[in-house]
């Protein structure tokens, strides 16, 4: 497959990320294969992908920890091969493990953290106030790490991130294993970094995250990228605006779909329920309906980019 | 937060700065870490000195200088034969341990290296203020302890006190190795035991700790010369109560500690580097 051109993203604005046929390999396992985008100053950019697409190695090559095998790689307009620390310095960086001092009270984990750029206990006593009520974890200041719940974690990581104001803030997987309020916190406050301008590089393999979050993104699979650009450009180009989600039972999929396949623009049939891309979806289901075939159960919902990621590699995102 | 207080790191942070301090700024985060153990570092410091001189200085001491009239081993009394040489073990133990375990805290159980290279430092000034830490414990652990030595009448004279920063040298120069060997320890999985059980214990043992090198057949001599805490004991007994040393000798001591310490903190470096750019 050719590689795809970088999609352009907003004009006449800095890039902070510039990668070019980027590529990293371990033995003879090639975990990114050549893959081209960059990032502007001020956008929220999306890795989406299912885990073991190649994400968390792009991430870590753009946070300049880990060196690539090939390509190139601009990250604040320097190489990071020859200027890993300087870069590294005006990033910010949210593992997808969180790697706080769990024997440092919450407030000393941001202190802490703050030295490590050199940055003054006078600046660091206001800092921490900040990024404390940014991370609504005020009452938690003097906590161990230990008693925080995993969203305060994450959200405690994220404010660690930003005690240097970093040009670009890098979050890899910022909410798995979070629970659904977790989760939709944690986006509040993304949201609101996103709104200040703050440019985001995000990987995820939630469709609604980067549906949520992301200006733009790319769609990853096996190290290469899939396609690129916004999410609701994805879906406009690779999925219908509707979706009819019907379940006749897993034996009876397969028949059923024969007799309904001229419903909709596409249909695919997973094990376990049929989708039907549709431009209207309330009424590829009264067509089905009409035809004698009653579903079990059956949904009408708008397209959404596991349904890009279907079409474009035959497998769901949890697969 | 608000976006109008958003100075940026390129105007807030000082790479320069970093590539100078970075050592220190890695070193304050394990001080800090350290001082949450600090009353257990200040009862080991100021306990094990007390059991020792009592149990052995004392104890054996007063058996074996009634049997030499107060003339042991390199004729002088037993207390003032081993204390160099305790003071030796306290600054290579004290050391060590500040480079062990929290190098695979760092790596392995908390990761909180990680954090520090992602926020600029190299593995260099990671492993070198891992390092500066342990030097600022073993200043604690060897001047407490030979304070303590003072008042149990160990010295004789005020030319032990380079004992302080001779020990704290040869410390350091273990440390590296130790360091190093830690470095590449993916998870404990009980090699610190193993190191603990037959590496540490028979240098203890056998480098002329409780009794002259000399003493022991040739056979099992080598296990003393090759040791650190042999060559961190000699010098301590010249400068403790004039123990006969040739200049060449001295030379060897201090020569073989400093080649320990430079090769391992080379290792160390490296592999720190290695193993954060993975």
């Amino acid at each position: 497959m050719p590689r795809l051109a970088v999609v352009p993203n907003p004009e006449n604005q800095t890039q902070m990320i510039v990668a070019q046929n980027l590529t990293k390999v371990y033995g003879d396992f090639t975990a990114v294969a050549g893959i081209d985008f960059s990032v502007a100053k001020g956008e929220s950019f999306g890795l989406l992908g299912p885990n073991g697409a190649g994400k968390s190695t792009t991430m870590r090559m753009i946070t300049a920890t880990l060196q690539r095998s090939g390509g190139d790689l601009t990250i604040l307009d320097k190489d990071p091969d020859k200027f890993g620390p300087e870069i590294r310095a005006h990033l910010g960086v949210v593992p997808q493990a969180d790697n706080l001092d769990t024997e440092l009270k919450v407030h000393e984990n941001l202190y802490i953290y703050g030295r490590y750029f050199g940055l003054s206990r006078k600046y660091l006593t206001k800092k921490i106030d900040e990024l404390l009520a940014f991370a609504q974890l005020e009452d938690k200041r003097n906590s161990k790490v230990d008693q925080l719940s995993g969203g305060m974690k994450r959200r405690l990581t994220i404010a660690r991130a930003l005690v240097n104001e970093p040009e670009v803030l890098l979050l890899d997987e910022p909410t798995t294993g979070l629970d659904p309020q977790a989760r939709h916190v944690l986006w509040d406050r993304l949201f609101r970094l996103k709104e200040q301008g703050v440019t985001l590089v995000i990987t995820t393999h939630y469709m609604d995250e980067a549906e949520q979050l992301c200006d733009r993104l790319i769609v990853m699979d096996q190290g290469k990228i899939m396609a690129q650009g916004s999410p609701a450009s994805l879906i406009a180009e690779y999925s219908s605006p509707e979706v009819v989600e019907v379940r006749f039972g897993s034996d009876r999929n397969v028949a059923v779909a024969e007799k309904i396949s001229h419903i909709g623009d596409r249909m695919d049939v997973l094990p376990d329920r049929i989708l039907i891309y549709a431009q209207d979806g309330e009424a590829a289901l009264a067509e089905i309906i009409a035809l004698g075939q009653h579903p079990v159960t059956s949904l009408v919902r708008r397209s959404s980019l596991e349904d890009v990621f279907l079409r474009l590699t035959g497998r769901t995102l949890v697969d | 937060m608000s976006a109008g207080h958003w100075r940026g790191a390129t105007a807030l942070v000082d790479t320069k700065r970093i590539a100078k301090f970075g050592a220190l700024y890695a070193a304050e985060y394990r001080i800090r870490n350290m001082l949450k153990w600090w009353q257990a570092i200040v009862a080991f410091g100021i306990g094990n000195p007390l059991l020792y001189l009592t149990s052995i200085g004392i104890g054996v001491g007063s058996l074996i200088d009634k049997n030499t009239n107060g003339a042991g081993p390199d004729g002088v009394k037993y207390l003032a034969f081993i204390a160099p040489a305790l003071l030796a073990t306290a600054a290579l133990q004290g050391t060590m341990e500040e480079v062990t375990f929290p190098v695979v805290h760092g790596f392995d159980w908390r990761k909180v290296f990680f954090a520090m290279h992602a926020a600029g430092l190299t593995g260099k000034q990671v492993a070198q203020g891992v390092m500066i830490s342990a030097i600022t414990r073993s200043v604690f652990t060897v001047s407490v302890y030979w304070a303590i030595l003072w008042a149990f009448d160990a010295f004789d004279s005020l030319s032990a006190l380079w004992l302080i920063p001779i020990e704290i040298f040869f410390g350091a120069c273990f440390a590296c190795v130790m360091m190093a060997v830690s470095a590449y320890m993916k998870e404990d999985d009980g090699w610190f035991a193993i190191i603990g059980r037959f590496v540490i214990a028979p240098m203890f043992l056998f480098s002329g700790t409780f009794y002259a090198l000399s003493t022991l057949p040739l056979t099992i001599r080598w296990v003393g010369w090759i040791s650190p805490l042999w060559h961190a004991t000699e010098i301590g007994r010249y400068f403790s109560y004039d123990h006969p040393i040739s200049v060449t000798m001295l030379l060897v001591h201090f020569g073989y500690m400093t080649l320990l310490g430079i090769a391992g903190l080379l290792v160390a470096n490296r592999k720190f580097a290695l193993r954060l750019a993975a």
